[in-house]
């Protein structure tokens, strides 16, 4: 094998590898933020008020910050960044 | 006094703002690893971004009415709504192709000055005062700062180091957003003038 073919694979390697983080890098985004939610909720329970709805009044039991935060990540996974990876895997060929 | 009895608590029309932050976070931070080759791909991601921040303009303005206890406030987020629209406009325009000039980034610049600023005038108590005058201070400063990220895109729009700056600069946002509380103390401390502390 020559060097100049074995350095072309190296690098072409390199890319892939490169890539293939990238594409990890975007799919973890949502799931991270959404884990980052679920965190919150366990540590501060009562922030849901949900889980105790009794006696709470309408904006209270609308305003669920943890859930905002699950939410944001479960989106952004479903409708940004699946569709990316299929578009870099895209622009790969 | 019909709407102040309906209307949500300052803290709820934060955290709903920290979530629109949040979006605008992740799609940036999404932009910024895969490039804008391939977030371009699909025409009507190039909108996204832009599209949020004008959007995040237009709510600012209900805030303005219906959340605003003196002349000081209702200035302060009439001038974070039009600057924040402006900046969303302009990005709009550029993606679009009407406007050209890169230097139309210089809106974004002026969007989180003028929203910074805004942060801390309309904030007349002192940083230990209680938790949402702290974080008004923190988030005022931490824009102000951070204002130097879109100006260095700019000049420079191909910058990892302003894009991820500007990226990160709404991920911090959204998190001191969420942590506001309409009355809570800040590191122990609450003014006996700010009231009666709750969760």
């Amino acid at each position: 094998m020559s060097a100049e073919f074995a350095r072309t694979l190296d690098r072409t390697g390199r890319e892939e590898r490169t890539e293939s983080l990238r594409m990890r890098a975007v799919l973890a985004l949502g799931p991270l933020t959404s884990a980052a939610g679920l965190g919150w909720a366990i540590v501060q329970p009562w922030r849901l008020t949900l889980l105790h709805p009794a006696g709470q009044g309408f904006w209270w039991l609308v305003a669920e910050p943890p859930l905002y935060v699950v939410a944001a990540g479960l989106l952004f996974w479903r409708f940004v960044a699946r569709g990316l990876v299929a578009d870099m895997a895209e622009a790969e060929k | 006094m019909i709407v102040a009895g309906i209307e949500p608590d300052a803290e709820f029309v934060h955290w709903w703002f920290a979530t629109g932050f949040l979006i605008l976070a992740l799609f940036l931070y999404a932009e910024i690893l895969v490039g804008p080759e391939v977030w371009a791909r699909r025409p009507w991601r190039r909108y996204l971004w832009p599209g949020t921040c004008f959007v995040l303009g237009v709510l600012m303005w209900p805030v303005m009415a219906f959340f605003t206890n003196s002349m000081i406030h209702m200035v302060a987020h009439g001038s974070w709504a039009q600057a924040l629209m402006v900046a969303g406009a302009a990005e709009l325009g550029l993606v679009r192709g009407k406007l050209h000039s890169q230097y139309w980034r210089l809106t974004s610049f002026a969007g989180l000055l003028v929203s910074g600023t805004a942060l801390l005038v309309h904030e007349q108590n002192g940083w230990l005062f209680a938790r949402a005058a702290f974080l008004h201070h923190a988030l005022g400063w931490m824009v102000i700062v951070a204002s130097a990220f879109p100006l260095m895109q700019a000049f420079r729009p191909r910058s990892l180091v302003a894009a991820t700056g500007f990226a990160t600069t709404f991920a911090i946002m959204a998190v001191l957003l969420f942590c506001d509380r309409d009355v809570a103390p800040i590191f122990g401390h609450l003014s006996s003038y700010a009231g009666v502390a709750h969760r």
